[in-house]
């Protein structure tokens, strides 16, 4: 395999070629910040929060997806770099609610984020959706990084249960005419709940205890339940 | 309306048997003839498109969501839409849209408690020129019908919803009528009368005499054509791409998706002379070894979606389309196909997904069409304007292509002038005229007061002032003094127009046409329009001008494609024009 020179942050590196910026920069210990990448997810480079200004290119680039190049010179942070990370930031966090979120947290501080950047902005608010025994969705802690639908789909389920409800700002998570999760195609894999990185989708037992429930009152939820089917 | 109780599924049947072979790429026109057939999509009716077509169920809830004219809920039996962007929001459209709701008795984007109406308000609808206009579906008809109406009164209202308003009139002038001589005439112009023009001698001159495809992309090279749509990317190059690629097969895509606020050259072309657009289409094709052409055409543009359509009936009855065209072997086919009301489908991966049978996201590049396009094939993707050079390239050949224009900014070039100005209207002239030429002397001089703006490259474009009327319309001198040519929208403001009503309209637009896939456009084009919403009531927050910037820059350089990339454009460049308009 061929070996690509570049430099990040004016520091030399010999890569393979096909490594992404991120990668590379990871090996010479740069931590490039990242929200909607997943190691086992397609990367689609929505959250544009890893971009990196690339000598020669007119716009910032998404680490994440941009392959290296021969030569190529790479700044990881500088004030431009930062600026739009800061808005990204702000942004997210005048739309949804982030208290689950501590990576996204770290990443408000590194930052010098101002919480309260965007007054009298539009938040997306929903109410908490609990159709299934097995999971909770509560949409205003939703940042669409897309991860549960890619592995609902085809990164790793082939279940197709959810897709997109809306467009732009307006955009959800939905289900098939807003259909309860039982009556979609979902197989409960629960892998959309372990990719989730803010608490959006939750078990159920834990948004109980949450809640304020007790073991044993969960307990009793499920028995009821199970005696509720076993009538049915 | 339709309750999905007594839902009768026997006529959806011939549709789904005629796109269930197509799979997922045929769900877009399933989904839009069943619409046709039932007023919006019953849950039943989707779910039947999606079984047949085998498409997972949430992927079509998905698709409806994404196209502003695709309903999942009942809407009335009439929808009504009220294009309020600017151009039509300086001929009155705001009193349109509230006269709309007081008559109908609903507020804007909802539908009466009798099922009569719907209002919505509407993205441009491509009329600037005859501003302000309504587009209108009359669902109690089957098939639903879509028609537009130009010059809308208040007291018309009434005939405009008994669908007797104005059809849109078209002027169409200028120095030069290269591209033109067959548009804007008030109806479609036949394949016998463009070909009595010279129409299709280049057809015949490339496919039919079997000149080298490489000899065609020459004469394109040589012509020095570049895109039309706004990149102004050097069409030869995208073909040369796409015809070298390896893989196969091979496509040619139109986009006439036509949907800039601003814009209306395309559907002008369309409506008036769409056999041009075809041969320019189908010359393409046969450069890059395509057989089968793709022809988009914005949802909102029902007039061109049928002229175009009765053009490629025309084409295959003479032999220039088929499998056989002009008896040399050579198989081309044409799908039109039509939008469903999303700006972002103007976008060329975008595009490519929505014929796939997705929401119209658009690709991360690279890879470009060239070598990764529709259905992950080679593909060449372009603008309507930029294909009705070709026959006369081809034709007459570069050295009097090269005749028009400056040495780096070749051919004629259409504008579409519309706001403040006596004769908005399609004006061709050779690149390098001034702006003053074009707004004094061809579009009759500004109206209603002087000068105070011009909006130049639509909403994605820049504002220029009067300091720039003797600055030439080229490509070169243009970008010298920071304006973008975009596709050739020049919207003319008087000085008594609110420059903070109009950037509240361009905002708006953007909110409502991002297509949420990455989060600084998604995020950003929102709080952009929250901001400009402030400052339009007078009420803008310390530090709104410093939010302004920063939205504005993070959307133009983190953004993932070119909506996000300009959707602050125009606010920014105000802001440097006129940094007072954006004080608290």
């Amino acid at each position: 395999m061929t070996n690509i020179h570049l430099t990040i942050d004016g520091k030399s590196i010999t890569v393979p070629a096909g490594t992404t910026i991120l990668k590379a920069a990871a090996q010479l210990g740069i931590s490039i910040p990242t929200i909607c990448y997943h190691e086992y997810c397609t990367a689609n480079g929505l959250c544009r929060m890893c971009v990196v200004e690339v000598e020669g290119m007119r716009l910032l680039q998404p680490a994440c997806l941009v392959p290296v190049a021969e030569g190529m010179k790479v700044q990881t942070r500088n004030a431009r770099v930062e600026r739009s990370r800061r808005t990204i930031v702000e942004m997210l966090n005048s739309a949804v609610d982030l208290s689950e979120a501590p990576e996204i947290q770290e990443q408000l501080a590194d930052y010098n984020a101002d919480p309260a950047r965007f007054p009298e902005a539009q938040r997306r608010e929903r109410p908490v959706i609990d159709d299934n025994p097995m999971y909770v969705r509560d949409y205003s802690k939703c940042i669409l990084c897309w991860r549960c639908v890619q592995v609902c789909a085809d990164d790793a389920q082939y279940t197709y249960a959810i897709n997109f409800d809306g467009r732009g700002f307006e955009t959800q998570i939905g289900t098939f005419y807003d259909k309860a999760m039982p009556e979609t195609t979902c197989v409960f894999c629960g892998q959309c709940v372990g990719v989730c990185p803010t608490g959006a989708l939750k078990p159920k037992r834990e948004w109980l205890l949450q809640e304020g429930k007790t073991p044993d009152e969960i307990m009793n939820m499920t028995r009821a339940q199970r005696r509720r089917r076993g009538r049915g | 309306m339709v309750r999905s109780d007594t839902l009768d599924l026997t006529p959806l049947r011939p549709i789904l048997e005629r796109y269930a072979p197509q799979g997922r790429p045929g769900l877009l026109p399933a989904l839009q003839e069943a619409q046709a057939l039932y007023g919006y999509l019953p849950e039943p009716v989707a779910a039947a498109i999606g079984q047949a077509l085998r498409v997972p169920l949430a992927d079509v809830h998905g698709v409806i969501d994404f196209y502003a004219l695709l309903y999942r809920e009942p809407v009335g039996r009439t929808i009504i839409r009220v294009c309020t962007d600017p151009a039509c929001w300086m001929r009155g459209a705001d009193e349109v849209l509230e006269a709309a709701c007081r008559r109908t008795g609903c507020g804007v984007n909802e539908t009466s408690a009798d099922g009569a109406y719907t209002v919505e308000r509407a993205p441009c609808l491509g009329l600037c020129n005859c501003a302000p206009a309504v587009n209108l579906t009359f669902n109690d008809t089957r098939p639903a019908k879509t028609v537009s109406f130009a010059h809308v009164e208040v007291s018309q209202l009434d005939r405009v919803l008994s669908g007797k308003g104005r059809p849109p009139e078209d002027y169409v002038g200028g120095d030069l009528c290269i591209v033109t001589p067959l548009a804007g005439r008030g109806r479609r112009m036949t394949l016998t009368e463009y070909q009595a023009v010279g129409g299709m001698q280049a057809l015949r001159r490339t496919l039919g005499e079997k000149m080298a495809p490489a000899e065609v992309i020459k004469l394109v090279n040589d012509a020095g054509l570049v895109g039309r749509g706004g990149a102004a990317f050097p069409t030869w190059i995208k073909w040369d791409g796409a015809a070298n690629a390896k893989g196969s097969p091979k496509y040619f895509v139109v986009n006439a998706d036509e949907s800039e606020p601003g814009t209306f050259k395309d559907r002008i072309l369309l409506e008036g002379d769409p056999c041009r657009i075809l041969e320019g289409a189908m010359v393409g094709a046969y450069a890059i070894g395509a057989h089968r052409i793709y022809f988009y055409i914005r949802g909102e543009y029902p007039t061109a979606l049928e002229r175009v359509k009765a053009a490629v009936d025309e084409c295959y009855a003479a032999g220039l389309l088929g499998p056989d065209v002009l008896g040399t072997g050579y198989a081309l086919d044409v799908e039109v196909r039509s939008g469903a009301g999303a700006y972002i489908c103007g976008e060329e991966t975008a595009l490519f997904e929505s014929i796939e049978g997705k929401r119209g996201f658009p690709r991360i590049k690279p890879p470009f069409p060239a070598t990764y396009g529709l259905f992950g094939k080679p593909t060449a993707i372009n603008n309507v304007e930029t294909l009705a050079k070709i026959p006369y390239i081809i034709t007459h050949g570069p050295e009097a292509f090269h005749r028009f224009g400056t040495e780096k900014s070749t051919g004629p070039k259409l504008f579409c002038v519309s706001g403040d100005v006596l004769r908005p209207g399609l004006y061709e002239v050779p690149f390098g005229v001034t702006i003053r030429h074009l707004i004094e002397n061809l579009a009759g001089g500004v109206v209603g007061g002087g000068l105070r703006a011009i909006l130049f490259g639509g909403a994605a474009g820049a504002f220029a002032t009067a300091e720039h009327l003797d600055v030439k319309l080229s490509f070169e001198d243009l970008r010298a003094v920071g304006l973008p040519l975009g596709s050739g929208v020049v919207m003319v403001f008087n000085d008594t127009r609110d420059m903070r009503q109009v950037l509240l309209r361009l905002g708006r637009f953007f909110a409502h046409e991002s297509c949420g896939k990455c989060y600084p456009c998604q995020l950003g084009t929102q709080r952009q329009y929250e901001i400009l919403e402030r400052l339009a009531r007078g009420q803008a927050l310390p530090g709104d001008k410093e939010r302004l910037l920063d939205v504005g820059w993070t959307m133009t350089d983190a953004s993932l494609c070119g909506l996000g990339q300009t959707a602050a454009g125009a606010v920014l460049s105000a802001m440097k024009l006129w940094p007072e308009l954006f004080e608290s």
